[in-house]
């Protein structure tokens, strides 16, 4: 339908003359087919674009009254607390949305581990969905250095120490992120102007992930390609027949999603904004003391899974640089996921017991680790870490093996309830 | 799907061995923020007792009179001390290089200390003074040895000695306090006295708090139909769906 054909009158044939909306509404969401049978774990992608714009909302208003200066940051912070009209709504929308954003991402990429989501050929999809999390990593390192606490403070210096640890010119790097020699006013500067525009780097992301979803179509529970089976619904007679048009029916059913949500959402955020010291660490309520080092630094509890991989492989020959190295391969190996599943199925429901099992100690170790990274450092714990660090790699380095070994369900024609 | 959930569930057990809470027990200051009374009454204490050394340097004068319920009279008559409006933010006089002469540390602005500590840590905290030679004022803390702070209210809740412990092989150290002389107010009424100073540290650490829980009744009374009515048409529009 080019905008010469197009079959709308009145105002929206204007339009459509000249932009292709109905075109585009048509193709993504009352003509996109999507498979019928998505369960709960399906809630979770629209769920993220909603935390998404949230935090870009709150983001923007909170950015009218905080001062990205040393001198002024934590003030501002305690201003917006106290004296800006709803500010203590904005600030806790924020900083609890930044916790739920990882929550619901999190459970978006066990649902694509769940049904294997990540196969052909949706492999770029995949791909663009970890440079997504690889982005939200980054804006929410840079977003937690902005309250100016001492979590924020020496969170951020261990952080970037970690290029330190790079052989050669790894000093020089983290002098150049920083700015300075230690983290400072420069620091927290740059790391504002960052904070403020990977948002929107990870909107454009976002649309692209979506573009990349809907040129493949949906995965789904049952991991069966719809658009391989029969074709022809009450809607069209060349779209497949277990699929449904996305709008009304999943927009009205993530709706629901969203109800659920919020209200999980709003009973933390009203009534342990904090969440037990989890997503606001009480060490924070302390401003930035570059002569105080706190007994305990722990990233927050997103980045713990990792961290605790960071401190479980020991330094060898004098450098840190082979757990910083395992730090970063045990997230860029995400990207492999795709060509490590030899499984001639895509779902956990037709894979055999070894996925299973594979998959579940999965979770446990990045569950275990995620927890193992905010207890202070002994000796048991980093047996424990380590422990779960070669679980973690297990997981995905053995996956050609278990996966392609396992014995394996055979797969319905059509999509089950 | 369940029995997998149960089984990580089950696997993640021994990790949770590590939790662990270093150093003396807390007190429960069991503080009550709807207790007007008693936050006015901290607020006094405070006034009298604290801000010398201690601002409240993100807290305004009339943000606290107006939540804890001081009226405009009462909070010029007895707040406000010098050249100070309503609308100030709670400062002290003291400068941080007196505060480093006199105590050898300045004294810290206490906004936020219920946030970073809590509510029972300052409530032990005031409990665990204990006398000690050794120290510049005479004083010294289990909750936080050597600290550089004086018993400001010493008189008031009289004098302790340090409950040290013996482990074998560890350097004795206080865990605990017990009486040796009587103050002038009786325990209990000391106690209350304590309470009502960590009640008002605590409101003032959050001045929302109580605001945000009421607030929040409604928005999930509200997602609760919300929720229901979403539920409802989500059915509606699903029946057709087999």
């Amino acid at each position: 339908m080019s905008a010469e054909e197009t079959t709308t009158t009145g105002f929206m044939g204007w339009i459509d003359q000249r932009f292709p909306a109905t075109k585009v509404w048509n193709e993504h969401l009352a003509q996109y087919y999507a498979p019928k049978n998505f369960n709960f774990w399906y809630y979770f992608g629209s769920l993220a674009i909603l935390v998404l714009v949230m935090q870009i909302l709150t983001g923007l208003f909170l950015a009218m009254s905080y001062k990205p200066s040393a001198a002024e940051a934590f003030a501002s912070v305690e201003y917006i607390m106290r004296d800006v009209e709803w500010g203590w709504l904005i600030r806790y929308l924020h900083s609890t949305g930044a916790s739920a954003f990882f929550i619901v991402v999190y459970l978006h990429m066990f649902r694509a581990l769940l049904y294997g989501s990540y196969r052909k050929p949706r492999e770029l999809l995949w791909i663009v969905g970890v440079v997504i999390y690889l982005a939200m990593m980054a804006s929410a390192f840079f977003g937690y250095l902005l309250p100016w606490g001492q979590m924020s403070y020496w969170g951020a210096q261990v952080i970037v120490n970690l290029f330190a640890a790079i052989p050669g010119y790894g000093p020089d790097i983290s002098t150049w992120v920083r700015g300075d020699y230690v983290i400072s006013d420069v620091t927290l500067n740059r790391f504002y102007a960052f904070h403020f525009v990977v948002p929107f780097i990870l909107a454009a992301l976002v649309f692209i992930h979506i573009v990349a979803l809907h040129a493949v179509g949906s995965n789904n529970p049952d991991g069966i390609e719809i658009k391989k089976g029969p074709k022809g619904n009450r809607w069209s007679d060349k779209a497949p027949s277990d699929g449904i048009p996305f709008h009304p029916y999943y927009s009205v059913k993530d709706t629901v999603g969203v109800a659920g949500f919020l209200i999980v959402f709003s009973i933390i955020l009203f009534y342990g904004p904090a969440f037990f010291g989890v997503f606001l660490e009480a060490a924070n309520f302390q401003p930035a003391n570059p002569m105080v080092t706190p007994l305990h630094i722990a990233p927050v509890w997103y980045f713990t899974p990792f961290y605790a991989i960071l401190r479980a492989v020991p330094p060898m020959y004098d450098s840190q640089f082979p757990g910083v190295a395992a730090m970063f391969a045990s997230i860029l190996i995400m990207f492999l996921l795709p060509w490590l599943d030899r499984s001639p199925v895509k779902s956990i429901r037709y894979k055999g017991t070894l996925s299973k099992i594979a998959l579940g100690i999965f979770a446990v170790s990045f569950v275990a680790l995620g927890y193992l990274g905010m207890m202070p450092v002994s000796a048991l714990a980093t047996v424990m870490s380590q422990i779960f660090t070669v679980l973690y790699f297990a997981f995905f380095l053995l996956m050609p093996i278990y996966s392609s070994l396992d014995k394996v369900k055979p797969v319905p024609e059509r999509v089950t309830a | 799907m369940k029995k997998l959930l149960a089984t990580a569930a089950l696997a993640l057990l021994p990790v949770l061995g590590f939790a662990n809470t270093g150093g003396p027990a807390l007190q429960q200051s069991n503080i009550d923020l709807r207790d007007q009374a008693s936050l006015q009454r901290g607020a006094k204490y405070y006034m009298s007792y604290c801000s010398g050394c201690h601002s409240l340097q993100y807290m305004r004068y009339n943000r606290m009179a107006a939540d804890i319920g001081i009226s405009d009279t009462d909070l010029r008559k007895y707040f406000l001390v010098g050249d100070a409006k309503p609308g100030d933010l709670i400062k002290r006089s003291m400068t941080d290089a007196d505060a480093q002469k006199w105590f050898g540390v300045a004294s810290p602005d206490l906004t936020l200390v219920a946030r970073w500590r809590t509510p029972d840590w300052i409530y032990t905290y005031l409990k665990s003074f204990y006398l000690d030679p050794t120290r510049a004022y005479g004083v010294n803390n289990v909750l936080f040895p050597n600290v550089a702070m004086p018993n400001v209210l010493g008189d008031l809740g009289g004098d302790q000695e340090a409950v040290m412990s013996h482990h074998a092989g560890s350097t004795p150290v206080a865990e605990g306090v017990k009486p040796i002389k009587p103050g002038s107010l009786p325990p209990a009424q000391y106690d209350a006295m304590i309470r009502d100073i960590t009640a008002f540290l605590a409101y003032v650490g959050e001045p929302i708090q109580q605001e945000r829980k009421r607030l929040g009744a409604y928005v999930l009374v509200f997602l609760g139909f919300f929720f229901v009515i979403a539920y409802l048409m989500k059915k509606e529009y699903w029946k057709d769906v087999h």
